[in-house]
């Protein structure tokens, strides 16, 4: 080794160390890799919000693309996101399907009634349990599933128009094929 | 009149805080802790569990720790499956399928963690690499240069500090 690159030895390991801070500060820890991508969507019963008389499974929706968002009517940032909901179900572009987490039906209910209902379904998941089996850590969520039942897509958070654009549009358009 | 009038201004503050507080009450979803004394035993196989796992939203603390409404939820499950008669093997299992490794503070070894768990050693053996060459290539540069010889004067001051007599 010889004295030059010696010298400059700890630029260099300064260097890589700075970006491999430099690239860890651009990740996001809280959005953790659902493992349920490419597995099929974990199956549940659940009772709908409209008519706590009849269910729901994951089964029934089998043969198209849908979209499962997990919300709850305490939740500040499903507020966020929920007009971009209802846009979208204006536009039919993809059925989308509300798990409603942990929440009082009536609040529940009267949320859907004030801000527009998106969902063609939700489902009361009164206990957390149907969201602990989707792996949901974080309201709100949203899960794209394919017609076999495959999970595709996972997003943590409120969906944005970004987000739509970027990540779950042209997947849905492709799996719609 | 005044008085009155504040006193039933008092009063309806009392009456809306009353009301705000129940509703705060109202609105947090419950998630209620478990009453640990019934059986010391599998409280500790619970905490032992739960020490091992992660708490996903507040993720520096263990869902042991964690006071969070999930963190509850996910203690229960433990709670409930060890009860059930499920093993610590497979309530991690249950786990890391729906919440990944990254639920886990001790993941498996497999090929997307070798970097963690092998990263540490792998420093630490190249830093002892390092110090080996650094000490090996001195003490070559010193016996390149042999034993550094005394002048007259700087033995006889050695001599005189040792006490012994010139010679």
């Amino acid at each position: 080794m010889n004295g030059a690159l010696r010298r400059f030895l700890p630029l260099v390991a300064f260097a890589v160390l700075a970006a491999m801070l430099g690239v860890g500060l651009t990740l996001k820890p809280r959005e953790v890799p659902s493992p349920f991508i490419g597995k099929p969507a974990p199956p549940f019963r659940l009772p709908r919000l409209d008519d706590a008389a009849q269910s729901l499974t994951a089964a029934d929706l089998k043969g198209r693309v849908w979209v499962l968002n997990i919300w709850a009517s305490w939740c500040a940032p499903c507020r966020e996101e929920h007009p971009l909901l209802v846009a979208l179900a204006r536009e039919q572009q993809v059925p989308l399907y509300g798990l409603n987490y942990k929440d009082d039906p009536r609040n529940a209910q009267e949320w859907l009634l004030r801000l527009g209902n998106p969902y063609v379904a939700t489902v009361v998941d009164a206990d957390g349990r149907a969201a602990i089996d989707y792996g949901v850590y974080g309201v709100p969520e949203s899960f794209v599933i394919d017609q076999a039942g495959i999970v595709r897509f996972k997003h943590i958070g409120p969906l944005t128009q970004d987000v739509w654009q970027r990540d779950l549009l042209p997947l849905i358009r492709r799996l719609q094929g | 009149m005044h008085r009155t009038r504040r006193r039933m201004a008092s009063r309806w503050t009392a009456r809306l805080a009353a009301l705000a507080l129940a509703a705060a009450a109202h609105g947090a979803p419950a998630a209620e802790a478990v009453d640990t004394a019934a059986d010391p035993l599998l409280e500790q196989r619970v905490n032992a569990v739960s020490a091992e796992l992660r708490c996903l939203v507040c993720q520096n603390q263990s869902l042991a720790d964690s006071h969070a409404g999930l963190a509850i939820d996910l203690k229960n499950q433990v709670r409930e499956q060890l009860q059930a008669g499920r093993s610590e093997q497979q309530v991690l299992a249950y786990m890391t399928e729906r919440y990944g490794d990254f639920v886990r503070y001790r993941p498996p070894l497999k090929a997307t963690t070798v970097l963690l768990w092998a990263g540490p050693l792998g420093l630490l053996l190249a830093g002892a690499l390092g110090l080996w060459r650094a000490l090996a290539r001195q003490q070559r540069a010193a016996d390149a240069e042999g034993p550094a010889a005394l002048d007259d004067a700087a033995s006889q001051r050695a001599a005189q500090l040792l006490g012994d007599k010139p010679g």
